[in-house]
Formats: structure tokens, C-alpha cells, sequence
């Protein structure tokens, strides 16, 4: 291990080891070959790193970079094709005392299955995946400890309500009976904690485990394992790529690059000083608050981007100049029906997935809109798209002179407008045909809207590749030999094509590596600049939104609760629910810890809670008001700024 | 649930109604009828036709009536259980069929027995163990059944039968027990040719369904879930069982809707050539003879187990999916 030798060289003692505790698990020189059509392709080279009883180890590197894969070999869950080519992973068994190498032991016998969930567990990414969609939970969890507990079947549904409600299901018994698609994000993931330490394992793998999660569950989802880990003197192995997870998490940390240990060793060292230029590099590269204005994020991996002589435009627009409005949202509401059906008769619901949400983006900046999953800001985007009908409300689109209202456009006036506001989307794998090459991919746009000839297209697709960084010579390729971040490219690529001057992002980084996000960031970032465009720019994350955006509103429950600018409204966030989401954000510095003592559970995006006077009970009429220049805030009907000072 | 099934069973009514009246038009559509076509075979035979008796014949069925109150007749009819006349076996419809209906039934359960019993193993197997010799040559197996002509098939068996366990050449029973009563060599000689037809017509469909439930089942083996359960320390056969299996049944529950008619119609073909005693031959003979009530009636029963199964099959997946079950469905 790179960085404890970097200790020994400076004379550090290293008596610290002898008074700690033997290893929990100690995996040395492990190395992983997947085989591809007959030959190995190595996914783990000579990993170490030790885990000791009660302590929290972070793995951290991109995807591909060969950590899940170690959780996979130490659970004895390798895919069929992947075999533990040299080295042990010895685990001191609790249960026996005695130390096993589980590198040896076949992964099908009875020992690895009763060290499988009942001394070693593991939690999942996707919480909604992971769980049989056809099983209740309570059977789920229960299973779980039968297997590797006697006890009797009620002692076991005892024991797994007490297990749901101590990882905070409010009604346990009853979740008992839940399927896990009944459940929210944050609910399913918190049964499979249950699942995971229904046995009391004596280390859980938790592997990405809050990566899907809204922050504001994140962080109370992290706050929970801390709790349990503590409770049950557990030891935990942190699967990550988020350095801010591992900042409030880890214990020590192991950096993985393509499979390999870059650097190791206790948090504070790493973080505060860290060795490696892998390490370095990843720490630039993520978004954070206390950057400069105009300071970029420096990616592991630049990438060039030039503009070629089509996409030029005669005369750019003029960026950040106050050119007036270039989009008005006006008073926007969409109401969902949900039907659900029981044995005796169905009934329906009216979700309110938008209501009443107006602002007006400038021309040339870029608006961001932050909210959790389900506030309705995707629905939003789609209704400014017009790809769904709102119920009420108008969109309307300034082009240069002429004001276009967005919602009473039909046949060609339509198909006409399309060409200028174009859509970035957030998987980069479902967004792309896997059946078309990207050349017919970059090139669709155009054809639909008769744009050129053949030789025309061609071209403009190789600008395309160029401007977003890829070589043309991929144009012949299909969408699987790209990466998620290349893919990406080709996704902005093929927005571009048709010249917008409006684009909305949805979330187009969330699914993205740190790295890969820091390129592509950097990349929408020079385009709007160079192209002149304006920017709608979604996503859940902060620290995303705050690096591109210029001036940022904040929805909850469909609704606008702040708009403000950026220095502003991270300056002084003045709603609870912009208040809540800022600190739930954790920071990949130790010097801003997360507060876990502060989460406070389920209150922060439930409008009837939020204290006065910002309380919004069921249907109650709202102000949006101004507090200071372009500051605008939600409150109760009828009170004034001077309300808030109190 | 409740009101869901209520609204299914009403809206099943106007769907036979139409159902009826394509029925009773394709039949119709060939020029003439039952008589005419009668009248000349008769004459082709060298036989003389008594003229009068043909317009006796042919006022005491209706045949002179319009269409459509030829059609009203019949439905009003089934709707009071008389499925008509059937003229070729001068016997009542469900007099022809209730004979044959119970072997149909037989043959029918017998053979989709024998295709769970083979395809279930079969299909695991080849997806548990995708890409092994075992995958390939069950799954070449499986091919051969699919292309291989069910009548040629039952020639052969037929053939090979007959040199190597001396059964006699067709039908469902030896010779001298076809009008006998109920006996237990009756019963004895029904099973000794029974696996004949059985197998005929399980193969192809044996081979279909190992290949569905393969895929559907590979499908499911890559989810996430089966890792989880891995992960639990399930042992693997347990496994396999409780999770993918149970998801991957979906489309098995959804066949059941398809295999009701099959149940009662056998196959035709395979029923000629083997000329056994079921309902598929007579319902060929009745369409081509133009016996129009007995060819209507036995389509309008395929249509009405047709949108029973379907129901069922809807009410299966309801209660072995609670996605199905409980989930909402939002409305843009």
C-alpha cells in the first residue's frame, strides 16, 4: 500500500497497528480474470486492503475501475464468467473464530452460503431491482434470517417487524405485507439495510448504495448505516464513486483505478493530503460549492472540442447580455390520474405533478431547476417541450422579434419551432438507438426537418464529432462500442445538430461518473458560450447545478418555492426546503461534516410542515414574493418579507 | 377486482355477438348450402334425388329464409341451449359432439401433461445452463420437434407401433371396443394407443415451449433480485424456484387463455391422419360439407372458451402478479 509506505518513509512509527484489533478481513494480492471468448481479461490486479471489526472502508474509483467486482469476490457472487486467479481474501469468522480464505472456498458449498447473508452482507444500488417484485418484503427479510438463524416462524416475523421498524418504516407491520413497487426510493433501499442486517452480519458490503437516492434520503440513509454500524458493531465496506459520501463515511479509503490500488490509508491523510495524481485529479474534478467564479473543474481526462464552419452562426447571440426573455413560463399545472385497484372496486387519484409554476429565462443563460425525484421538474420540462399538455397555463417562446406561443402552435408552425429548442436526455443508454449508427443517429434531425443533401449531412455530422470531442471516424459505429460519457456526447451532438438556440438539460450528468461528469459539464459549458445558447438545466445535484447554472429556482411538490441567482440563493437560502437540500449535501472536505444530528426525517419536503410562514397546508393559496433583487421566495398568502426577518 | 371481472363478463357479451355473426357469415359464404351440396353428391353418385323431399327438407331447416333471419334463428337457438341440427349425421349437434367431446378432452389434458412434463425440465435445464452441450443438444431436440411435420410423425409412429407393439393401425381403441360399453380392457386399449396421438402432438408444441421458457427464464436470471437472493445465501435450486421461475411463469399463465379451445378442438390434422374419434375431424368434414349448424355451433364454442380462457388467464396473472394486482395505472 502505496501511502502507507509514503509513512514509513517519513519515519512515521507504525506501532498504531499492533494495539488495533486483528482484521475482520484482510484481502491480499487478490487478482479477478474475467474471461472474454476464451481469454482472460483481468478486472482485479493485486488488490490489498484490510477491514477491521467495526470499521468503515471506502472503496472509491470510476466505473469499470474493479470494486464492485472485489465485493462480488469477497461475497462469493462473481458472475459465472470471472474467476479469482491469485491471491486470499481471508475473513475471521465470528461465528467459529477461525480465519477462512473464501478465495478457496467454493463459492456453491455450504460454508460460503452460511457466511453468504449471515456473516458477510451486502445492499445494492438499485433498491427497486433488487428486491423480487413479486415477494413481500416482510417475506423477503424474513428469508433471510431463517436461513441462517433457528428460529421459530413467529420469533422470525417478530424479529423481521422489529428489524423495519428500526431502520424507520413508520408502520411495520403493515410494510410486512408491501410489495417493494408500493414503496418510495428511500423506503425500498431502507429494506434492504433490514435485509442486509436482519442476520447481524459482522461486515455489510454496501455497494453504491445511496447513488440512486434523492440527497436529501441520501443523506439519511447514510445517517441510518452510521447508526446500525455503530449499534451492532459492524463493519462496513463502502462501494463509492462519490468522494463526498466517502468523506462522511470512511474510516480509511482505498482509491481503485482499472484495478488497482493508486493510494490507501486513513481519511484524514488522503484527504487532506493526498499522494497519488489519480486521487488529485478525481478531487478536481468534482463540482463543489466554494469554487471560484469562472473557476473550471478540471476532468481526469480533457476532451477538445472545436466548432466547425456550419455551426458558426453569423451573428451570435449575445451571451449573458440581458437581451430580454427568451422563455416565459406562465402559471404551468398538470394533474395525473392514478387509478389503483383493489379485489372490491378501484379507485382514483389526482397527483398534482405541477401546479402553478411561472419564470421567465433569459436569453443566453442557463436557468437551473433542482428538486428531487418527483417534484415535477421533468414533467415541466416535457410540458415547455410540448410533449405532454398542461391544464393550464402558456408557454411562451421569444424568437429574437416575435413572440411564439409554444402551446398553440400546430402542423408545420410546429414542426418549424421544433428546430429550436432541442432536449438532452438523462440515460445515455435508452437515448440512443441501439439499431442506428451514429452517423444515421446525428443525421435524423436534419432529414426530418429536410435539411441539405446527403454530402450537407455528412458533413455536419463530422462538425458534430468534432464539437463535442469524438473522432468521425466512429460515425460508422453503433451506440454500444461508446461509453456512458461518449454516448452522452453524441446525445448533445445530435441536439446541436439542428442549430437550436433553447436546450433543455435533463439531468444529462446524473448517470455519469465524477470524472466523466466534470468533461461533459466542461463541455456544455464552452458550447453555451461559443454557440450563444440558452439553457434549461435540470438535475437533483447542487453542487452540478450550482457550477453551470446562473440563476436557480427550486421546486418541491411541483412547486417553485425559491428563485433566486446563484451567489444568492447559496449565500442566503431562505426556504427551509432549499435550506434542507443544501445541507444535505455531503461535501467531499473534512472540514464540512455532514450534521447528521440535524437530518430531520420526512420533514423537509412536506409542505405542511415546513415552519411558518412557510406552510402550505393541502390546496392553500401561496405568494411567491421578492426579497431582494431577483430573489423570490414562497410563503403563506398574504405575508409580507418583513414576515421573515421575525 | 370484483368490478373488474363484472366488466369483463359484460363486455365478453357484445364480443361473441360479433364473433357470431363473422361466424355465421364466413360459413355462408361459399354459394349454396347443406343441400345443394347434398343434392350433388347424390347426383354424382348416380343417385336420383326426390325433389320433393329436398323442398321439405329445405322448409323444415329454413334454408329458404333470408339470411339474417336464418341467423337470428340459430342464435336464438344457442341462447336456449338447441345448438341445431347437424343434416350430415341427421342428428342433433350436441348429440354429435357429446360423443366425442369426453375423448377430445382426454387426448387434449393427456397431451398437455406430456408437454409441461417434458418442456418444464427442459427449459431450466437449457437456461440454467446456457451454452453447455446439454443447452445445445436438448435445444437441437427441441428444433426437431418443431420442424418436423406432425402427420409424417404420426405415420411413422403409427407404423412403428404397429410392427413393434402390434397396435392396431388408427383411432383411439382396438376395433371391437369402439361401440362397447365402459370396461376396463376398453379403458386398457384407449391407453395402449393414447400416448401415439399424445406424443404426435406434444412434440412440436413441446419444443415451442422449451424455447419460451428458456428465454423468458434467461431473461430473468440476469436481474439484479437473483443476485440479492444469492447474496441471502439462498441455496440454488431453492433459488431458482421461489424467484426467476416464479417471474418467469407470467407468460405460461398468459398461455392458459390459448390452451382452452385447443382443449376441444385437438388437432385437426394430426386427427385425420391418425383418424382418431375426437371433435377436430368432424368439425373439418362439417365446414366442408357446408353443414352450417353444426360447423356454426362448434366455431361459437371455440370463440366462447377462446374469451373464457382469456379471463381466466387475466384473473391468474392478477392474483400470481401483484404488480398486476395492486399497481396503478397513471393516465397522461
Amino acid at each position: 500500500m502505496r501511502a502507507r509506505k509514503q509513512h514509513d518513509d517519513k519515519g512515521e512509527p507504525l506501532i498504531v497497528d499492533s494495539i488495533q484489533p486483528p482484521p475482520l478481513l484482510e484481502v491480499n494480492n487478490l487478482a479477478v480474470d474475467f474471461s472474454l471468448n476464451g481469454s482472460p481479461v483481468p478486472a482485479i490486479k493485486d488488490l490489498s486492503f484490510t477491514v477491521r471489526p467495526g470499521e468503515s472502508v471506502a472503496l472509491v474509483g470510476e466505473s469499470g475501475s474493479g470494486k464492485s467486482v472485489t465485493s462480488q469476490a469477497i461475497m462469493g457472487i462473481l458472475p459465472l464468467n470471472a474467476t479469482i486467479s491469485a491471491g486470499e481474501i481471508l475473513f475471521n469468522h465470528p461465528g467459529s473464530g477461525k480465519i477462512l480464505d473464501i478465495a478457496a472456498i467454493d463459492a456453491g458449498s455450504d460454508q460460503m452460503r452460511s457466511i453468504r447473508g449471515g456473516s458477510i452482507s451486502i445492499i445494492f444500488q438499485e433498491p427497486m431491482t433488487s428486491l423480487s417484485p413479486v415477494h413481500t418484503i416482510g417475506d423477503q427479510i424474513s428469508e433471510a434470517l431463517f436461513l441462517h438463524r433457528d428460529a421459530s416462524r413467529q420469533e422470525g416475523l417478530q424479529l423481521t417487524r422489529t428489524m423495519l421498524e428500526h431502520v424507520g418504516f413508520p408502520h411495520p407491520a403493515r410494510a410486512m405485507k408491501m410489495y417493494p413497487f408500493e414503496l418510495s426510493g428511500g423506503l425500498r433501499q431502507r429494506a434492504m439495510i433490514a435485509m442486509a442486517m436482519i442476520c447481524h452480519p459482522a461486515l455489510m458490503i454496501a455497494d453504491e448504495p445511496t447513488t440512486a437516492l434523492d440527497v436529501t434520503i441520501q443523506a439519511r440513509i447514510l445517517k441510518l448505516i452510521k447508526e446500525l454500524q455503530a449499534e451492532l458493531d459492524m463493519a462496513l465496506l463502502l462501494i463509492t464513486h462519490d468522494l463526498g459520501v466517502v468523506a462522511n463515511m470512511a474510516d480509511q479509503v482505498v482509491v481503485m483505478y482499472h484495478g488497482r490500488v493508486m493510494e490507501a490509508g486513513p481519511l484524514q491523510d488522503l484527504f487532506g493530503n493526498p499522494q497519488h495524481d489519480y486521487l488529485k485529479a478525481l478531487m478536481h474534478a468534482v463540482p463543489r460549492f466554494d469554487l471560484e467564479p469562472g473557476e473550471r473543474l478540471v476532468p481526469v481526462r480533457e476532451i477538445h472540442s472545436e466548432i466547425g464552419d456550419l455551426l458558426q452562426k453569423e451573428t451570435p447571440s449575445p451571451v449573458n447580455g440581458g437581451a430580454g426573455a427568451h422563455l416565459q413560463v406562465r402559471d404551468i399545472r398538470k394533474t395525473y390520474q392514478l387509478h389503483s385497484g383493489t379485489w372490491v372496486g378501484s379507485e382514483t387519484r389526482e397527483l398534482l405533478a405541477v401546479d402553478g409554476v411561472s419564470f421567465d429565462v433569459e436569453r443566453g443563460e442557463c436557468f437551473g431547476l433542482v428538486g428531487e425525484s418527483g417534484c415535477g421538474k421533468t414533467t415541466l420540462s416535457k410540458i415547455i417541450m410540448r410533449a405532454i399538455t398542461p391544464d393550464q397555463g402558456e408557454v411562451i417562446y421569444h424568437d429574437h422579434q416575435q413572440a411564439i406561443d409554444v402551446r398553440g402552435l400546430e402542423g408545420n408552425d410546429l414542426l418549424a419551432f421544433r428546430r429550436k429548442m432541442q432536449f438532452i436526455f438523462q440515460d445515455p443508454y435508452s437515448a440512443l438507438n441501439p439499431r442506428m449508427t451514429v452517423f444515421d443517429i446525428l443525421r435524423e434531425p436534419l432529414v426530418v426537418h429536410e435539411l441539405g443533401d446527403l454530402d450537407y449531412q455528412r458533413e455536419m455530422a463530422t462538425e458534430l464529432m468534432h464539437l463535442v470531442g469524438l473522432d468521425p471516424r466512429f460515425l460508422n459505429r453503433y451506440p454500444h462500442s461508446f461509453s456512458g460519457g461518449q454516448r452522452q456526447r453524441i446525445g448533445i451532438a445530435r441536439a446541436l445538430a439542428l442549430q437550436p438556440d433553447l436546450i433543455i438539460c435533463d439531468e444529462p450528468v446524473s448517470a455519469l461518473d465524477v470524472s466523466i461528469q466534470a468533461q461533459v459539464l466542461n463541455l456544455l459549458k464552452d458550447l453555451q458560450q461559443e454557440l450563444g445558447l440558452t439553457f434549461v438545466f435540470i438535475s437533483h445535484n447542487l453542487a452540478v447545478i450550482h457550477y453551470i447554472a446562473d440563476r436557480i429556482a427550486v421546486m418541491c411538490r411541483g412547486r417553485i418555492v425559491e428563485l433566486a441567482t446563484r451567489e444568492k440563493l447559496f449565500a442566503n437560502p431562505v426556504h427551509p426546503y432549499t435550506r434542507a437540500l443544501l445541507s444535505a449535501v455531503p461535501h467531499p472536505e473534512l472540514s464540512q461534516p455532514l450534521s447528521f444530528d440535524a437530518i430531520n426525517e420526512a420533514a423537509e419536503s412536506e409542505p405542511a410542515l415546513w415552519q411558518f410562514p412557510f406552510t402550505i397546508e393541502h390546496n392553500q393559496a401561496t405568494d411567491f414574493i421578492q426579497l431582494d433583487e431577483g430573489h423570490y421566495v414562497r410563503v403563506m398568502a398574504g405575508c409580507k418579507s418583513s414576515d421573515l426577518a421575525a | 377486482m370484483l368490478k373488474y371481472i363484472l366488466r369483463r363478463l359484460v363486455t365478453m357479451i357484445p364480443t361473441l355477438l360479433v364473433i357470431s355473426m363473422l361466424v355465421f357469415v364466413i360459413i355462408q359464404l361459399p354459394p349454396g348450402d347443406y343441400l345443394e351440396s347434398h343434392i350433388a353428391e347424390l347426383q354424382s353418385q348416380g343417385e336420383s334425388v326426390d325433389e320433393q323431399k329436398i323442398q321439405f327438407l329445405r322448409e323444415q331447416y329454413g334454408l329458404d329464409k333470408p339470411m339474417l333471419q336464418q341467423y337470428l334463428f340459430w342464435v336464438g337457438g344457442m341462447l336456449q341451449g338447441d345448438f341445431g341440427y347437424s343434416f350430415e349425421y341427421d342428428l342433433p349437434v350436441t348429440e354429435v359432439v357429446g360423443d366425442r367431446l369426453f375423448l377430445t378432452i382426454i387426448i387434449s389434458i393427456a397431451t398437455i401433461l406430456f408437454t409441461w412434463m417434458i418442456a418444464f425440465p427442459i427449459g431450466i435445464y437449457s437456461a440454467t445452463h446456457q451454452y453447455s452441450w446439454g443447452d445445445y443438444g436438448l435445444s437441437m431436440l427441441g428444433f426437431l420437434g418443431l420442424a418436423t411435420p406432425n402427420f409424417l410423425l404420426a405415420l411413422i409412429m403409427l407404423y412403428l407401433a404397429n410392427v413393434y407393439f402390434g397396435t392396431s393401425i388408427g383411432g383411439l381403441m382396438d376395433p371391437e371396443y369402439i361401440d362397447a360399453a365402459w370396461s376396463y380392457d376398453k379403458l386398457l386399449s384407449i391407453l395402449e394407443h393414447l400416448w401415439i396421438p399424445v406424443v404426435v402432438i406434444g412434440t412440436s408444441g413441446t419444443a415451442g415451449m422449451i424455447r419460451r421458457l428458456r428465454a423468458n427464464l434467461l431473461d430473468e436470471l440476469q436481474k439484479q433480485y437473483v443476485t440479492t437472493g444469492r447474496a441471502k445465501g439462498l441455496p440454488p435450486g431453492k433459488l431458482l424456484f421461489k424467484y426467476p421461475l416464479r417471474v418467469a411463469l407470467n407468460f405460461f399463465v398468459a398461455d392458459i387463455g390459448n390452451l382452452l379451445p385447443t382443449v376441444i378442438s385437438g388437432a385437426e390434422i394430426v386427427a385425420v391422419v391418425m383418424s382418431l374419434p375426437t371433435t377436430g375431424p368432424i368439425l373439418l368434414s362439417a365446414l366442408q360439407s357446408q353443414d352450417m349448424y353444426l360447423a356454426g355451433s362448434f366455431l361459437m364454442f371455440l370463440a366462447l372458451l377462446t374469451v373464457v380462457g382469456v379471463l381466466v388467464s387475466d384473473i391468474a396473472l392478477a392474483l400470481l402478479d401483484p404488480r398486476i394486482r395492486l399497481g396503478g395505472a397513471a393516465s397522461k
